[in-house]
């Protein structure tokens, strides 16, 4: 009974948000931003061309970079806007839990990135026109950016709820994600590698976003990998609610 | 029923509200009364469980809006104050979707939509973007959205609000006709409205409770309730006021207006019980004073109010 419930509830809302998104310009703009950004570094910056590689590594690698602005400028809304408005109000006295209007904001979000990931598919075919890539790798490379995505996601939905401020929200989003990014960047490792012990620099290190996601783009599935984004999911999902129950206003 | 036990809420050091409790049964219509920032806002979001309070609780038909917090929301309607609501969406977008959450399908979930937008007379405005609509509609539509389900328990803080005088009277004859099988709690500053509305009032003042009575109950809190107002023709005001004040049971007698062609005058009684109209009339045609008016007050609610909450 409570998951028919759970999954009525988790519906209304992913369908109210994920029509909100295209309602706006916000949808439009995010995925033309995201969609021109992307071309031109991978065609300009990377010079895709002319590497002559039948392969996608040349536009996969600039996800995270991409994401970490992006990601938080869709997550910022989340709650911040429900929180300035009021209408935080009604939908968390409507019959609801809060883990579930978490989940369906959340769910709502990630496949509109989704949209806006695939939307990318014109390079597929032209990779697939030039040469002889691998299939694999290339799927591989989407499920990466997909999870990436909702790690990033997860981190933008859980600043929006600490504020009502749409801009300091994304702020500490950005942030925190390019400490994810980083964490496993060796000059970052380096400047801890002095004093730090070398365990403590191992699970940093392995906190990292970019570490994961290039095992991923490598074109192997690795259950670690996949452990690791949806875990940072859940956790960073989990402190949301935390602090959506312990808000004071 | 609604039960409100002990419901307490601090804002830092700040006891915003202390230790407030009643009760509230199926056909009564509570007013909350009290100025600004005296903590009825607070009240409401703590029992409808937008707000966890410091300390007490309130149940809601038998469920506890800490523990058992859904059942006890399912069973609630709630009208926050200034009306909050999705800008971006049409009316019956917006209706259609709080349905759906509070678990309605099908055709069912149509009809009462449907049935929703007309109780509420925004059948014009179905499909419009609610950001684009008046304060008044806005106020409405989120006023359906509170009976869209037709809730036990209806809680609304000021549902009045931004809402002109014709508006103001359509929604006050809703809320009495829903009234019979529901218990309403109901905020407010206009004090007619109690008046209008209203089988019950509490006023809150620091966040305490000071009156909890009827509106005409309240009323006899008045220092002029009893008091009996008096018009006269021309007349020697000294001699009147002398007569006045030998009548039995009067305490003091109060000259408001003396001009060349009328007199008015109120006499209060000794105390509230003591009625002294007729004893007034028996000494005034003994005397043949030229009475022009004559009125029993019944005391007003903002002068109550303002002796209460100041």
């Amino acid at each position: 009974m409570r998951t028919k419930e759970f999954t009525n509830t988790v519906t209304a809302i992913f369908k109210r948000e994920i029509l909100g998104y295209f309602r706006s310009p916000v949808a439009y703009v995010f995925i033309a931003i995201f969609l021109l950004l992307l071309g031109f570094f991978t065609f300009y910056i990377s010079h895709f061309f002319e590497m002559g590689q039948a392969d996608l590594r040349a536009f996969f690698e600039w996800h995270p970079w991409i994401y970490m602005f992006l990601v938080p400028a869709v997550a910022m809304r989340l709650w911040a806007e429900e929180r300035r408005m009021g209408t935080i109000e009604l939908i968390l006295t409507y019959p609801i839990t809060v883990g579930e209007a978490i989940l369906g904001k959340f769910l709502a979000a990630w496949i509109f990135i989704g949209i806006a990931l695939s939307l990318t598919f014109p390079m597929v075919i032209t990779v697939n026109y030039l040469g002889d890539p691998d299939p694999g790798a290339i799927f591989c490379g989407y499920v990466g950016s997909f999870l990436l995505a909702g790690a990033f996601l997860s981190v933008g939905s859980m600043t929006s709820a600490m504020t009502r401020s749409q801009v300091i929200s994304f702020i500490l989003a950005v942030v925190i994600c390019l400490f994810f990014i980083l964490a496993g960047y060796p000059p970052i490792t380096e400047i801890f590698s002095g004093w730090a012990p070398g365990w403590l620099l191992k699970v940093v290190a392995n906190l990292s976003f970019l570490s994961h996601f290039q095992s991923l783009q490598r074109g192997v599935i690795d259950l670690r990998d996949l452990i690791y984004y949806l875990s940072v999911i859940f956790f960073m999902l989990f402190a949301n609610g935390i602090i959506i129950q312990n808000r004071s206003t | 029923m609604i039960e409100v036990q002990h419901l307490t809420k601090f804002f830092g050091s700040k006891r915003a509200v202390d230790d407030i409790s009643f009760t509230l049964e199926k056909g009564e219509i509570l007013g909350f009364l009290g100025p600004n920032g005296a903590g009825k806002s607070t009240t409401m979001r703590m029992i409808t469980g937008f707000m966890p309070p410091s300390g007490g609780t309130a149940v809601i038909g038998g469920h506890d809006i800490r523990r058992d917090s859904l059942e006890a929301r399912r069973k609630l309607g709630y009208l926050p104050e200034n009306a909050p609501v999705y800008p971006d969406m049409s009316v019956f977008d917006y209706l259609d979707f709080c349905a759906e959450i509070r678990g309605f399908t099908g055709a069912d979930r149509k009809k009462r939509v449907g049935d929703t937008i007309d109780k509420c007379f925004l059948g014009g405005v179905r499909h419009q973007t609610i950001g684009t609509l008046s304060k008044g509609y806005k106020q409405r539509v989120c006023f359906a959205q509170s009976i869209l389900h037709d809730p036990e328990y209806l809680i609304m803080d000021e549902p009045t609000d931004g809402l002109d005088p014709n508006q103001k009277h359509e929604v006050r004859l809703m809320i009495r006709e829903m009234s019979a099988e529901k218990a309403i709690i109901l905020s407010t500053h206009i004090l007619d409205e109690v008046d209008a509305v209203c089988t019950r009032a509490i006023i809150i003042a620091e966040g305490r409770i000071q009156a909890d009575d009827t509106p005409a109950g309240l009323r006899t809190r008045s220092p002029y309730h009893g008091a009996v107002s008096l018009t006269f023709g021309p007349t020697d005001s000294g001699k009147l006021m002398s007569t006045l004040r030998s009548v039995e049971g009067v305490k003091n007698t109060i000259l408001i207006d003396e001009s060349r062609s009328e007199v008015s005058v109120r006499v209060l009684p000794r105390t509230r019980e003591t009625l002294i109209a007729d004893r007034i009339m028996a000494a005034l045609s003994r005397d043949r004073y030229d009475l022009k008016s004559m009125y029993v007050e019944q005391g007003r609610l903002d002068e109550v109010f303002r002796n209460i909450t100041m």
